[in-house]
């Protein structure tokens, strides 16, 4: 008796399916956030902070990281694998720049602008929001180790693109998401 | 000689399993991938919640109805710390009230109740061999056990659990020197809240995906039984609410221990200033009600389904609007949230914002009574088979009919300032919710128990269940309505001090005393059921509510995979009852050349 789910699959997989109900929640999460820092923000004693620049490297990176994933995943599916490697294996390394940047970011922070956790301000705001942001950057860096040492090691025979298609949607979230906290903390901020 | 084909069937399914998967006791029973045993760990699991919190309730209704007298037996059960004497403690007292919410609310309503029925219906009803993500449903069980495991330590550490009411609002929450149960206990709290909404989201990732991806041929949207319907709006409300609640704990989370105040200002505790400015309480409560009250509607939501089902199938007629059925689930899901401000009418919002908000939650009214009257319309002239099920289905709508009227009285806004955190609230939510809920699960339990377990639920003892339960339920609760409209707080450990309150006394203890004896009537259900399983009556035919529903044509035991065969083919909607002369037809039977159907 097969169990396997993917043998009844209509038009989409369900795994992918069940990714974009993930982004959906992972969305309503951050709206959650972004809500109530602009419930903060319209109260009295609202703290601001300038966004330090090394947040445009951040930008950079994780922008350029999307745009390498896409890269590998056409290569995967041409059966291209040492470009797949390759690729990949930026994609990890612009991944781990991002989360570099961004501690680099919150040193910055700390330490020039002297924003600590105390109070409630944009600046608090931001260690949560960039930060969690972060872990779900981690998230996928993880994802991607595992992948790439697949593509090293493992010894497959069956060519599925859907693992790499599942990681790429998130990857190109992660950096949507990146990219509307960064203008929501540039113009709300 | 044993000539049911039937059983052969089962017999060989389970052979079968055995072979072909090589399962060990671990994976069978306790990593298990299966999402009938998953179900099962849930409904398990969820039980023994229920026990411990409604428990608490004996207890704290101790303290209401008898209040100052003394019970030696806490004493010992307790110990000095917390029920000194005999009688219980302030602190013991938010504790116990605090625990039995989040215990039934998200432990029991939600977690026992979306995870028992959405896990056994929804492959079972959709025609599929299990989850999208089989492995995904496991971690979800897992994830609730986690946090099962963390909210059960808290009660047993020193400091006792959180005591700042179920919806743990700040600053009680957020300042560990608010008081003995904002320490420890509130962390654990949170962080096992936070595990909860990891394990929720991964269920209800997988069912939205499975019901939308997996369905058998020819299992349209529209041929759906409500159950799934139900249980899918559910994972849309939750999957989209839930994550909010996580964003507001974690603020809370850091208020609490690296000392932002995101929720806190001006606060002073024992005489002593706190150094957090700049918060507001009333952001925690914007986020925790974004959650709390789609939250209501998760645990409302499976039982609608569930009821609507058994409704159907033992009046033997079509439910009623089945397409009007889905519409107000639809509104329901949809209004459920843009409401959450009438939780706060009284947090000094706009008069303004709060009409609006009036005006929105009256409208939850339509679709619900649209439901009300389906099913009170699929009732009649039915040829109605009183099952405990049935009954239990039966009683749900009473109790969601009496609880939902007072929800038009507390929507007002003008009306709420007065009835707002009085008794009335409680007798409202619980007839609506919680006693309701309860009813649509047991009747789920009722019914789907021979699928579970291939036996019978004793029926004699679930109509005593039955009987006591509802007149117990409306002893207990609608005398709180008058409580309520004369003032009485809630949440108040001791009402004697004021002479208005007196005439309330007796009442108070008849209260007392039938809530003991509904809790004892539960713990008879329990014994029904884990005796069930072993000894209860053999279910000996695959049908045995003549339903038309896929999860019948399985074996009387399926096995991992559901069907020993082909995956079935559905012709025709759920609920054919009393048609063309014929008593039902099931989904699976081809339509005939002169045949009309519905969908
Ligand atoms: C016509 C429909 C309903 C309306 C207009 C309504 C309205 C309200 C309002 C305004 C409150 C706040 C009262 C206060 O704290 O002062 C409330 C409380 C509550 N309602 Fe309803 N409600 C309705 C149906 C329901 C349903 C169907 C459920 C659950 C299935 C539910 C569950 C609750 C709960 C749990 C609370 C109390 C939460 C707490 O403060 O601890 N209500 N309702
Ligand atoms: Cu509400």
């Amino acid at each position: 008796m097969d169990i396997v789910s993917t043998q009844q699959r209509k038009k989409i997989h369900p795994h992918k399916f069940t990714l974009w109900v993930a982004i959906a929640s992972m969305i309503m999460m951050f709206a959650g956030m972004t809500s109530a820092y602009v419930v903060k923000s319209n109260q009295a004693g609202w703290q601001e902070v300038v966004v330090p620049k090394i947040f445009w490297g951040s930008t950079v990176a994780i922008v350029a990281s999307s745009l390498t994933i896409q890269m590998a995943l056409r290569s995967f599916k041409q059966r291209a694998m040492s470009p797949y490697r390759l690729l990949l294996a930026i994609t990890l390394i612009l991944g781990i720049l991002f989360i570099v940047f961004q501690w680099m970011g919150f040193f910055q922070l700390w330490e020039q602008q002297k924003v600590t956790l105390r109070g409630s301000g944009a600046g608090q705001f931001l260690y949560i929001i960039f930060g969690l942001h972060a872990l779900h950057v981690l998230g996928g860096v993880i994802a991607l180790l595992v992948m790439l040492m697949k593509a090293f090691f493992g010894k497959t025979k069956q060519y599925t693109a859907v693992p790499v298609e599942l990681i790429t949607t998130y990857w190109h979230f992660v950096d949507a998401l990146w990219i509307y906290l960064m203008l929501f903390f540039l113009w709300v901020g | 000689m044993h000539a049911n084909p039937e059983a052969i069937m089962a017999h060989e399914v389970q052979h079968d399993g055995h072979h072909v998967h090589h399962q060990s006791f671990i994976t069978k029973y306790i990593f298990s991938q299966d999402h009938k045993t998953i179900g099962k760990q849930f409904l398990i699991t969820g039980m023994i919640w229920a026990i411990i919190g409604g428990l608490f309730s004996v207890l704290f209704r101790l303290q209401l109805g008898f209040p100052g007298e003394s019970f030696p037996i806490l004493e010992t059960v307790f110990g000095k710390t917390w029920a000194p004497g005999g009688t219980i403690k302030p602190e013991f007292y938010y504790a116990l009230i605090t625990m039995h919410g989040t215990i039934l609310v998200f432990f029991v309503l939600t977690a026992g109740l979306s995870g028992t029925f959405a896990n056994l219906l929804i492959p079972l009803q959709i025609g599929a061999r299990d989850m999208a993500s089989p492995f995904l449903n496991m971690l979800s069980y897992w994830f609730f056990f986690l946090a099962s495991v963390v909210m059960m330590s808290s009660l047993f550490i020193q400091t006792g659990p959180a005591a700042g009411g179920w919806t743990v609002y700040p600053p009680l929450s957020a300042l560990h020197d608010a008081s003995i149960g904002s320490e420890l206990g509130m962390d654990l709290w949170i962080v096992s809240i936070a595990l909860f909404v990891v394990s929720t989201l991964m269920g209800g990732l997988n069912y939205i995906s499975t019901v939308l991806n997996m369905r058998t041929k020819g299992m349209s949207m529209t041929r759906l039984p409500l159950t799934v319907w139900a249980v899918f709006f559910t994972a849309m409300i939750g999957v989209l609410s839930f994550p909010v609640l996580l964003s507001g704990l974690i603020l809370l989370f850091f208020d609490r221990n690296l000392g932002t105040s995101f929720y806190l200002s001006d606060i002073v505790v024992n005489g002593q200033i706190m150094p957090n400015e700049g918060g507001s309480a009333i952001l925690f409560q914007h986020l925790f009600w974004f959650l709390g009250h789609p939250e209501v509607y998760i645990v409302i939501l499976p039982t609608m389904g569930i009821v609507s089902e058994v409704i159907s199938v033992n009046s033997r007629k079509p439910i009623f609007g089945y397409m009007a059925m889905i519409g107000s689930l639809f509104a329901i899901t949809t209004l459920s949230f843009l409401v959450w401000a009438h939780h706060m009418f009284v947090t000094g919002m706009n008069p303004l914002l709060g009409s609006f908000f009036v005006l929105l939650t009256l409208l939850i009214a339509v679709p619900s009574a649209i439901k009300t009257f389906n099913w009170l319309t699929t009732l009649w002239r039915g040829n109605i088979r009183f099952t405990p099920a049935m009954l239990f289905a039966i009683g749900f709508v009473s109790l969601f009919i009496s609880g939902g009227l007072t929800g038009i009285y507390v929507g007002n806004s003008t009306l709420d300032i007065q009835l707002h955190d009085t008794m009335f609230v409680i007798a409202h939510f619980h007839l609506v919710m919680g006693v309701a809920a309860f009813f649509g699960m047991f009747s789920g339990i009722y019914h789907w128990f021979p699928k579970m377990f291939g036996r019978y639920l004793n029926p004699t003892l679930g109509y005593i269940h039955f009987w006591v339960t509802l007149v117990g339920a409306y002893l207990i609760f609608w005398p709180m309505h008058y409580e309520g409209l004369a003032g009485m707080p809630r949440r108040y450990l001791d009402k004697s001090p004021w002479v208005s309150f007196n005439q309330f006394g007796e009442l108070d203890r008849m209260i007392s005393i039938v809530a003991i004896i509904v809790f004892a009537m539960q713990l008879m259900f329990v014994f029904n059921f884990i005796y069930s399983i072993f000894k209860g009556r053999k279910v000996t035919t695959q049908n045995p509510w003549k339903a038309n529903t896929l999860e019948w044509t399985t074996p009387i035991r399926p096995g991992h995979g559901n069907w020993p065969g082909e995956i079935p083919e559905v012709h025709r909607w759920a609920y054919d009852y009393s048609k063309d002369g014929r008593d039902f037809i099931p989904q699976t039977e081809p339509v005939g050349a002169n045949e009309k159907i519905e969908h």
